[in-house]
Parts: C-alpha cells; structure tokens; sequence
C-alpha cells in the first residue's frame, strides 16, 4: 500500500498504545536492573523516556537525562526472539496410564512489539528464514509471528557499538512492519513521525483521526535518521569476509581469541538472529509423567557438540571459530543471508570485550 | 508399592556441615513422593531407624580428610549400587581444602591445645580422588531443584538433566541483565557451573563461584577484567580461593595470580 505519513503528539501516542493494547499483547521497552530491557508495557510511563546508554566493547552505562524522547536509547540485553523464540519451551507431555503423547498448546494473545529498530526487523527476518520458512516450519514459532503486529522505530542515534550500515539493515527501518516512529525534537516540541505501512494498522489507528505532519516534521524526521547513518562511529567491510573465513580454518587468530574468550555464551544468548537449542526430556518422582522442553543453546558450551564418544568441538578457539564463520560466512551457504544484523550486542554483552568486527577483519586482513 | 521392592537410598557424611543432606530434608513438598518411590534406608538426620546395606543409591555428602574417613568409603562404595557425591566438599573438598594450600601441622598447633589429639590427612580431596563416582551434583550448597533431577533420573534409570555450562546461561535464560556490563560489578558467573538459577546476580551481586568451574572454565581472562574492574591480585586470589578451592582451573590460579 501507499506510504502514509502522521503526526503525533504525546497524547496521540498514549492513545496509540491504547488502541493497540485493544488487540493485542503489548510488550516495549522499560527501565529495569541499570538496563532497557523488553517487557510487557501499558502506558508511555512505561517507557524509557530520557534514559541513553552508553556502549563499549564489555561494557553498557545508562543514564538519565532530560531528553523527553521514548527511543533515545539503542538496543540492550535482550532481543524479541525473547517472545518470538522464547528461551525455554514445553513442547508435548505424555501420560504413562494412556501413552497419548500431548501437544503443549502455549495459548497466548496475538502480539504487538514497540520499539522495533532496523536491525531488529532483520534480525526477526533471519529467524522467519530460520523458523518459518522451509519444508519443516515450527508450529509455535509460527504462530506466533503471523500474529505478531510490529511498530518499529527508526534509529536517531547509535552506540559506539552499533554497526547496522555495514550490515545494510539500518538505520531506517525498510522491513516489515505496520507502523514506524521517528522522534522528532524542535526545540521543546517533541513529535512523532508516524509511517504506515499496513492495510492492519491503518484500519487500526483510523478511529485515531490523526494529524497529517507537516513537510518541516517529515524533512526533520528523515534528516535525523539520515544524519545518524552519516554519524555512525563502527564499520565493517564484509567484502569477500564469507571466502576469507572459510578459508581460514587454521588461522593463529582462533588460538589468540581462545586467550581471551570465556566460552561463557552470552554473546549467542544476546545475539537476536542465534537459533540454536537442545532438547530436554523430565519425568517426574512418579515416573508417570513426561514432558519434553526446548530451551536456549549455544556452540560456546562444550557439551553443545557431544555426540556418543565426546564434543565435537572440545577446544576454545574451534567453538569460537565455529560462531563466526557460521554467523559470517556459512550462514549464506545456509539462508541466503547473513547471520549478522550490525547491533552490536555480542560486542558490548561479553563480560571481555571481544570485538566481533575487530576479530573477523584481522582474519581477513591475515593480523595475527 | 510393597517396601522390600523400593530402591533403598543411604546418605553418608564426610567431612562437611550437613547443608547439603539437610536439602533432602528441605523437599518438603516432595517428601513423601520420595518416600512413597524410595526406601530411606539409611539417613541418621532423618531417621534412628537404619537398614543394612546393599543400597541402591548413595549420596555422600563432605570430603576425605582423615585416613578413617578414607577407609570408610571404600566401604560405602562397596555397599551402593550407584553413588552420587552431592556439594563442594564431596566434589571438590570444599572450604576445608584451604588446608592443601598451606601447612596443616602448623594450623593445628595454632588451633588446638593439644595438637598430638589430631589425626589429620594434610589434605581436604573430593570424593572422586578415591572412588569411582556415577555422577557429581555440584554447589555449595546444592540446589534442591537438582538435588530432586538426580533423584527423579535415577528412578527412571535415565541421565539428569545437569546443565554443566556457565551461570551467565541461566542469566539470559531467565531475562536478568549482566552486572558485570551493565554496572561494572566483579562477577564468577562467566567461569561457573550452573545450578544455582544465577541467585546472586538477580539480586545485583556478582556470582561467588559457588557452584564451582564449568565445564570450560577461562578464569585467567576473566581475572584480566577484574582487574580492569578495579581489583587487586590478592582480591582475585581470594575469589578463586573458596568453597571450591581445590577445583581445576581455580586452583591453578593460585600461582598465577596471586603474587
């Protein structure tokens, strides 16, 4: 459909999550533990509204300032894979007595996410190719997403850690989405430049009777998205990266993050696009019940590659090796696409600071 | 179920405090679901009463540190079917292994009027230093959640569930933010095993290692931050020097780090 343009003022935003919250489980982004996280969100009060974080590699800083924009912070901790692929997952149980195995039926109300950045939409794309796509598509997973109704926020800032033009997935937001919000702020006058982008959410907000903005509201809007492109401090030349990394399986450079890694796995619990999982069955002190769950896994733990007779993987580097050529380089044997979206949280998450961009380009560049 | 075809289950005490054993005890819920499928054959915290051996299922609780101690679990291993060591003590030597760092005679002559009353080893050692072990449950103390897993998979004769990576898996897992990023707070979790449901991290503390190394414990990087973090060698010799001691890697980090 036609690109449809609104303005909104702080009211209209209130009204907007109101609507929203009629059809759908709203969750945002909020304040809690020295971090913006995702959570259930019901009002604007909710949100982070003058909190910005400052980002280096192993380290996140928020802080408060007057700011009265929503989004003036970037991405934190956690990811929407959080709902879409949450981290732990019964997936069917079965009854001694009648051996009839159940499917878990995990109800929930259809979902709305606020607050979705450019990198994020990639990175719930990478996850559609992942989960929803393909002979085998995960029911649940599926579900879930074709419910799902995204308004996404186009970035007017970055973190020293964000790298979304090198990925080409950012800072403006070209995915899918229903709505998407720029922050405009001119002087005191905060508004919010409203994309629509979906039959859904125009039918949605209709009742609204929104503003049209004005041409200065839409030139300022595009200008702040475009000087954030122009600003970003991190790059990342992935130029002939796939070959190089898959030609290197013998570099010195794995032995020499093997230093420094932790093998810790938070950079893949962090990472939005990481898929992987392992399967857990339970009985319980009967013995007549069972259930099988599926929750977060990670090729950073030793036991993730054990197979009968031992870990495939039994080293440091050959884990850490096996993350960023498969993010890097066989992801686009594998989907068509990169496995990363540029968000830098594998960057600022490790408790060491590792930099996957400073580590990749020294394998490209033959650094030792 | 007839009592005389339920599995038998002894709990033995090495040298230890009685926390972990006590946590069978702390499965109120589940008590009499365990004594309904069990027969608690032999557990003097629990019970006068004490059967005769074979049993089935041992869990042994403390560490080896006297030539008595010693000889008595070979008797224990000889008398269960399956035998689970349960705590640090038991799976590391727990506190008590501060002693393999240091001179044992001289501690004594401090502590005691009557040093020559004290037959000692020179060390705390785990229980696996000694005797076959079928599997080790972790923490100091253990979780009682797992405590139920080992026992649940036993009886169904499967393998528990006892994830063996790091606490900043259970972290993520459950949606809490890194205190190590987020506020700069010192923290073991990226170097030990999980179990604990990452307690102290939900409440804003570092991980104290508690639980032990992981499966593939870096605590020489990790010390490099903590350092960067503001603390000194004796404060990261110290860290490493607790409950699990004597526990590869964190044992090693005594020469390392600490001069």
């Amino acid at each position: 459909m036609k690109e449809t343009l609104y303005s909104l003022d702080i009211g209209d935003f209130e009204r907007l999550l109101t609507v929203i919250q009629s059809h759908f489980e709203l969750y945002g982004p909020t304040v809690r533990d020295s971090a913006v996280v995702y959570e259930k969100v019901e009002t604007t009060r909710d949100l982070p509204q003058g909190w910005v974080d400052d980002q280096a590699p192993g380290r996140y800083r928020l802080e408060k300032t007057d700011s009265p924009l929503f989004f003036g912070h970037v991405v934190g901790p956690q990811s929407w894979k959080k709902y879409l692929f949450p981290a732990r997952e019964q997936l069917w149980s079965v009854k001694k007595e009648s051996a009839q195995v159940k499917r878990s039926a995990n109800p929930q109300k259809p979902m709305a996410f606020l607050g979705v950045r450019s990198c994020e939409l990639a990175a719930i794309e990478v996850q559609d190719k992942v989960f929803s796509h393909g002979t085998q598509p995960d029911a649940f997973y599926h579900r879930r997403r074709n419910d799902l109704f995204i308004v996404a926020v186009n970035c007017t800032t970055s973190s020293r850690n964000c790298f979304c033009t090198s990925m080409n997935s950012g800072p403006k937001c070209n995915g899918n989405f229903d709505l998407a919000l720029t922050e405009v702020l001119d002087g005191a006058i905060h508004r919010i430049v409203v994309e629509v982008k979906s039959k859904r959410a125009q039918d949605l907000i209709a009742p609204l009777h929104l503003k049209t903005p004005s041409p200065a509201e839409i030139a300022a809007a595009q200008h702040a998205v475009e000087e954030n492109a122009k600003t970003m401090a991190r790059s990342f030349s992935t130029e002939g990266l796939k070959e190089s990394l898959q030609n290197s399986p013998d570099h010195p450079r794995w032995n020499k993050i093997a230093e420094r890694c932790l093998d810790c796995a938070n950079c893949t619990m962090v990472c939005p696009t990481c898929f992987c999982s392992s399967t857990v069955d339970t009985t319980d002190l009967t013995g007549d019940n069972a259930e099988r769950w599926r929750q977060w896994d990670s090729c950073f733990n030793l036991e993730f590659s054990y197979i009968h007779g031992g870990e495939i993987r039994k080293s440091t580097a050959s884990r850490y090796r096996q993350w960023l050529t498969h993010k890097l380089a066989n992801w686009w044997d594998q989907f068509g696409t990169s496995g990363c979206v540029g968000c830098g949280r594998c960057i600022s998450w490790c408790p060491v600071g590792i930099d996957l961009t400073e580590e990749a380009t020294a394998i490209q560049e033959g650094q030792e | 179920m007839n009592p005389s075809t339920k599995p038998k289950l002894a709990v033995w005490k090495f040298a230890s405090c009685d926390g972990c054993q006590l946590s069978i005890l702390d499965c109120e819920d589940e008590l009499l679901a365990i004594a309904d499928r069990i027969e608690i054959a032999n557990f003097p915290e629990a019970s006068r009463q004490v059967m005769d051996g074979p049993y089935d299922l041992s869990l042994v609780e403390g560490s080896v540190t006297t030539e008595h101690d010693r000889k008595r679990l070979l008797e224990v291993r000889k008398q269960s079917r399956f035998l689970v060591t349960i705590g640090a003590c038991a799976t590391a030597g727990g506190i008590q292994a501060l002693r393999n760092f240091s001179d044992v005679k001289e501690f004594t002559s401090v502590v005691y009027a009557r040093p020559e009353y004290i037959s000692t080893l020179e060390t705390s050692t785990p229980i696996s230093d000694h005797i076959p072990v079928d599997f080790e449950l972790r923490g100091c103390p253990i979780n009682k959640e797992q405590l139920l897993e080992v026992i649940q998979a036993f009886l169904i004769g499967r393998k528990p569930n006892i994830a063996p990576h790091s606490v900043c898996v259970e972290c993520k897992l459950s949606g809490k933010v890194c205190v190590m990023v987020a506020e700069g707070t010192p923290c073991l979790g990226p170097v030990t095993h999980a179990g604990c449901g990452a307690l102290c991290p939900g409440y804003a503390r570092g991980c104290y290692g508690c639980f032990g190394p992981m499966n593939s414990a870096q605590p020489k990087s990790l010390a490099q931050q903590w350092k960067r973090l503001g603390k000194s060698d004796a404060e990261i010799f110290r860290v490493f020097h607790t409950f699990n001691a004597n526990a590869e890697p964190f044992r090693s980090m005594e020469k390392a780090d600490a001069d």
